[in-house]
């Protein structure tokens, strides 16, 4: 079973819906049994990366989702905000995020032509394989809103990139934990295909 | 690849579907779930949903609808109508919108917008600006869907919206409205020069040469539409429609 995690945060919905039209088997939960006993994990998250670490850690739910990314290590996907906390700070904020990656988020520069939040479709640029993205069709274009990129201290952690005045790290993996700063469940069947692929994804 | 979304603008008025001109005469169009599975096959790039009676009634949105049409929509949707409170909002992402739509309240609670960006972040929240034309050529900025004039001028609550901290505006020409007219380019220029997020034109288009001219003439990063969209020939018959992706890459950037 995918559970996608309740820490208050998110579109969750719409991740539900994308889920379980892409053949998943899908609960949302605030339990850390069930986010332990999970087959896959789907942190969602819209929104401010303080508000974002602040309603995560009061959820109670922080020992089990570190437990379950770095000791049990089954797949882990990030969305959004949920891709940047797996991260370890934001400019947006001061809190501490989850650590799992060496990410940190930084503002987009606005510049002629580009106005901050990037916000609508992009195409993406493929950076080494992935099951994630090994499906996704030549014509594939992705629904971003966010004003903060990631970067990556370790360009092996770098999945995709996207381009929005400069180029900038828009999808990224080590090992299980997963994550994309665009929105699959709601890049029709581009994302479809992304979930589909998660969904699919075999673990030991 | 085109970036330039291309928003169709749907109204709700009770249950269903219609379009205003001017913001006035509704004509009833059709069921809101049914255009939702229309435009998802279409692939629309976005979907603006507008309850255009929930401020003047006095209530908050329709949950129940929102959930309804939420549950059908595989692309963005944001959602303006009747929002006064951050739990209003909160529950309209919840049910799986990705933005809102701050019109009236902008006026009525400077507070909202700067309260909502600090919890959901920019990109979520979207300042909507109804404005119309005096007979003297003068900008003018109305609410309440249209009824109430405020007396702040187009340049000052542009500085107060970008601000409080809104990721997006649309604006929305009251006297193109419903008229495919094409849009009040001078309008969106004086817009889209003022504030550095991105400017959603809307009011007035009638085919895709006037969503190019929003982009190139007036600097619109989106381009948004009602019945375009919702009418097809001059007798204005209902049939929902979205023009194919081959076309906008043709002729959008």
């Amino acid at each position: 079973m995918i559970v996608i995690v309740d820490y208050g945060v998110g579109n969750l919905s719409s991740i539900v819906n994308m889920l379980r039209k892409a053949g998943g088997d899908v609960a949302v939960s605030r339990d850390p049994a069930t986010i332990i006993a999970a087959d896959k994990l789907l942190l969602p998250g819209i929104g401010h990366f303080d508000h974002g670490m602040k309603m995560l850690n009061q959820s109670g739910l922080r020992e089990a989702l570190d437990r379950f990314a770095l000791d049990i290590r089954r797949p882990v996907l990030g969305i959004c905000l949920g891709a940047q906390i797996m991260g370890k700070s934001s400019e947006e904020g001061v809190m501490v995020g989850l650590g799992w990656l060496d990410i940190t988020c930084h503002r987009f520069d606005v510049a002629p032509g580009i106005r901050v939040p990037h916000m609508g479709w992009n195409q993406i640029v493929k950076k080494r394989p992935s099951p994630l993205l090994d499906t996704m069709s030549d014509d594939a274009r992705f629904y971003f809103a966010h004003s903060y990129r990631m970067s990556c201290a370790q360009s092996a952690d770098v999945l995709a990139t996207a381009k929005h005045g400069s180029s900038f790290v828009c999808a990224v993996q080590r090992g299980n934990i997963m994550g994309t700063q665009f929105h699959p469940e709601k890049s029709l069947r581009h994302g479809f295909a992304l979930m589909k692929s998660f969904v699919e994804l075999k673990h030991t | 690849m085109n970036k330039t979304r291309v928003i169709p603008v749907l109204l709700l008025r009770g249950k269903g579907l219609v379009k205003t001109v001017r913001f006035k005469d509704p004509t009833y169009i059709g069921d809101p779930i049914n255009s939702v599975r229309i435009f998802n096959e279409k692939e629309a790039d976005e979907l603006v949903f507008l309850d255009i009676t929930a401020t003047s009634e006095a209530r908050g949105p329709d949950f129940e609808l929102l959930a309804d049409i939420a549950g059908e929509a595989f692309m963005p949707m944001a959602y303006g109508g009747g929002i006064t409170s951050l739990d209003q909002i909160q529950r309209i992402f919840a049910l799986g919108f990705e933005k809102v739509i701050i019109d009236t309240a902008v006026y009525t609670d400077p507070q909202l917008i700067h309260g909502a960006v600090t919890i959901y972040g920019s990109q979520s929240i979207v300042g909507c600006l109804d404005v119309r034309k005096t007979w003297l050529g003068r900008y003018e900025l109305v609410s309440h869907a249209g009824k109430f004039k405020q007396p702040v001028s187009l340049k000052a609550h542009l500085q107060a919206l970008e601000r409080q901290g809104v990721g997006e505006i649309i604006v929305n020409a009251v006297d193109r409205d419903g008229t495919q007219s094409g849009y009040d380019l001078k309008l969106i220029r004086e817009v889209s020069s003022s504030v550095r997020v991105p400017v959603v034109a809307c009011g007035g288009a009638s085919s895709i040469d006037d969503f190019v001219a929003a982009v190139h003439e007036a600097g619109a990063s989106a381009v948004a539409a009602g019945s375009l969209f919702v009418f097809v020939g001059p007798h204005r018959a209902v049939l929902i429609n979205y023009p194919s992706r081959a076309e906008l890459a043709l002729r959008l950037p």
